[in-house]
């Protein structure tokens, strides 16, 4: 039997306007955009992970922030358990939100300074209405605590986040969104603002939570290192499109897109021995108000032919591909 | 005799109230010309403060103790007076978020240009056509000099930072977590602009960050730091092959790697405050491989092989296993 998947995003676009300036205002030129996400489609299903991958400004958060529709897509569906939450109102939305969590970057900043633990924790039970009294609520914040691994729980309800470590305070993050029981979470680099020393056991711990309570998790993560070695699938984004994805360990070891590739060549290996010929593209990201014709990537790319300027290439199953579910947008794949 | 020697650097922070911090305990390593040195450890380690010590900037609540040559000559022992000769002649630095420094209002080139000018290096034409020969050393078209920081990307704005730390033609470069806010792509950019700059130029290179493949990647050799002390000193390969102190071994297993297989492990626990006396080895707490001495006895760096280095009570106990009673 097979279920419908729990996130479906399919064609989605977002773009934010340009502010003109007064010489563009006075000329009254046409009103440009910035093409953030540009036809993304990509399921995931309860208890996988699925890690976005890619470079400032290649649209991975704009897609998190577009299905948490905190932005509104220009265009495009996203359907949640099979139901489409892309035309609801954000009143509609309300009792949705509690089934798609974020869990930011930066703790140190996503936390109130002024909240204890538990009441950070308890705060979101409140606005959903969680939990009939104190004590119950009481109760589900400390399962949520261990269950976010910050045992025993009563050391850390009175603390205040300046009273704990980075992962700590990740963690009681963490926990803030399992008390609404999610279906999806999304999670935006959530390590990388921690020492290296601890983002393994964050990291876990959010594989754990994927495995055994049945929830989806979008990390969305420049470390391909990282994403390699916890999601099941791999997406690589370039300039607002998908242009690679397949199993985790297939992207990784078998790429196809030659801005995968790159992409790869230049992530640092811990050994010493390996110190391969990073293949170094030249120059940045081009700017997403003005798309390259045809690929997005041929102006970077070492293996451009001239169909390359003028083809835009969908993703396909490339002639390489050596599992199931790889695709690459690649005239050359 | 080493281009740069660091011997027993302490470094105390005094705070306004409670006793002072050790950030740096007992920190030595020295460097040839043209090496490029790791210095490895997680926030609040002590390897900002020692490189910030060796460029004489630490801030007035800091007291100093040990010794800093270049070329043979003590650097430090005569306070801001005599460091002021060495640094940025001798020693520069790329500072930590350098390429959000540069001053907004003024064009690049005249920023690079205006140091010089300072330090008796070069001034006017000269100092501009200079400007634009590190801009192009760098990988900037030396025309970009006459635009301002806003107009460059992130990558460039790094470059025109090393370019600046440049100007006075320094032997070493310190460099503080030069690529930490960059993309791979741009951050693998700049590290082969570091490595080329090392062995084009000679320039012994400090890199200072918390990314170990980073330095497995660019330097030779390598010290990892622990609660303001090194606690591994090595060439690169041993440190990651042969690590001998259990604190090298655990950050290594921390780190996923790309093609790896293992499982990637969190250390446990977190680093001691350093504001009280540690008793016996600061990463016992943590260490899966304590035992009865590490508890009492605070262990010395002694060496493990010819150029490595450890502080471990464990190659201590297994170098005297191997020799005969």
């Amino acid at each position: 039997m097979t279920k419908a998947p729990l996130l479906e995003v399919e064609n989605l676009t977002t773009q934010y306007p340009v502010r003109p300036g007064l010489t563009e205002r006075l000329a009254r030129r046409p009103r440009l955009w910035v093409h953030a996400v540009d036809g993304v489609s990509f399921s995931l299903a309860r208890g996988e992970m699925l890690a976005l991958v890619g470079e400032s400004g290649c649209g991975k958060t704009s897609t998190a922030q577009t299905i948490l529709r905190m932005v509104d897509p220009a265009s495009g569906t996203i359907r949640l358990n099979g139901t489409d939450i892309t035309a609801l109102s954000q009143q509609q939305l309300r009792p949705l939100r509690r089934k798609l969590q974020m869990i930011y970057q930066d703790p140190y900043e996503s936390l109130d300074p002024r909240f204890r633990v538990a009441a950070a924790i308890e705060e979101p039970m409140l606005v959903h209405g969680i939990g009939g009294s104190r004590a119950e609520r009481r109760q589900l914040i400390i399962a949520a605590l261990d269950r976010a691994g910050l045992s025993p729980a009563e050391q850390y309800l009175e603390r205040y986040p300046h009273e704990l470590s980075g992962g700590q305070r990740q963690r009681v993050t963490i926990a803030a969104a399992l008390v609404l029981s999610p279906d999806l979470l999304l999670a935006d680099e959530p390590v990388s603002m921690l020492d290296v020393s601890v983002r393994a056991g964050v990291l876990s711990l959010l594989d754990g939570l994927r495995r055994d309570g049945n929830m989806g998790i979008l990390m969305i993560t420049h470390d391909l290192s990282t994403a390699a070695h916890f999601a099941d699938r791999i997406a690589v984004m370039y300039l607002g499109r998908i242009v690679e994805q397949g199993p985790a360990r297939e992207v990784v070891r078998n790429p196809q897109h030659p801005y995968t590739k790159a992409l790869l060549s230049v992530v640092p290996k811990p050994d010493p021995r390996q110190r391969s010929a990073p293949q170094i593209l030249q120059g940045e990201t081009p700017n997403p108000v003005d798309l390259p014709s045809g690929c997005r990537f041929h102006p970077r790319c070492p293996i451009a032919i001239d169909r390359c300027s003028a083809e835009d290439p969908p993703l396909r199953e490339p002639a390489a591909a050596t599992s199931a579910g790889h695709q690459a947008a690649c005239l050359l794949a | 005799m080493s281009l740069l020697e660091v011997r027993d650097l302490h470094v105390w922070f005094d705070l306004p109230h409670g006793s002072p911090v050790h950030a740096a305990a007992g920190v030595s390593f020295a460097l040839d010309e043209g090496e490029r040195f790791g210095l490895v450890g997680e926030s609040g380690c002590g390897k900002t403060t020692t490189v910030l010590a060796l460029m004489g900037l630490l801030p007035p609540t800091a007291t100093l103790a040990g010794e800093v040559l270049v070329n043979g000559r003590s650097i430090l022992a005569g306070g801001e007076d005599s460091v002021r000769a060495h640094r940025w002649t001798d020693v520069a630095m790329v500072f930590q978020g350098a390429m959000n420094a540069l001053n907004p209002v003024k064009k690049v080139g005249w920023q690079i240009a205006e140091p010089m000018a300072f330090h008796g290096v070069a001034r006017g034409a000269a100092a501009r056509r200079r400007a634009g020969e590190l801009l192009e050393l760098v990988g900037i078209p030396a025309a970009a000099g006459e635009r301002y920081p806003h107009e460059f990307s992130g990558g460039m704005r790094q470059r025109a930072a090393i370019a600046m730390a440049l100007a006075c033609q320094p032997k070493i470069l310190l460099a503080d977590e030069p690529t930490t806010a960059l993309d791979v792509m741009v951050q693998a950019q700049i590290l082969d602009l570091l490595t080329r700059l090392s062995s084009e130029l000679g320039l012994a290179l400090v890199l200072v960050t918390h990314d170990l493949p980073v330095v497995a990647q660019v330097c030779d050799r390598a010290a990892v730091m622990y609660a303001g002390e090194i606690v591994e000193l090595g060439p690169m390969d041993a440190l990651y092959h042969a690590p001998r102190h259990p604190y090298t071994r655990m950050l290594f297993a921390a780190t996923p790697d790309l093609y790896g297989e293992g499982k990637v492990a969190s250390i446990p626990g977190t680093p001691p405050r350093l504001d009280r006396d540690i008793a016996g080895c600061a990463f016992r707490p943590r260490c899966d491989s304590a035992f009865a001495p590490c508890a009492g006895e605070h262990p010395e760096l002694s060496p493990v092989q010819p150029g490595h280095e450890a502080a471990c009570h464990l190659t201590r106990q297994l170098a005297g296993e191997g020799s005969p009673a």
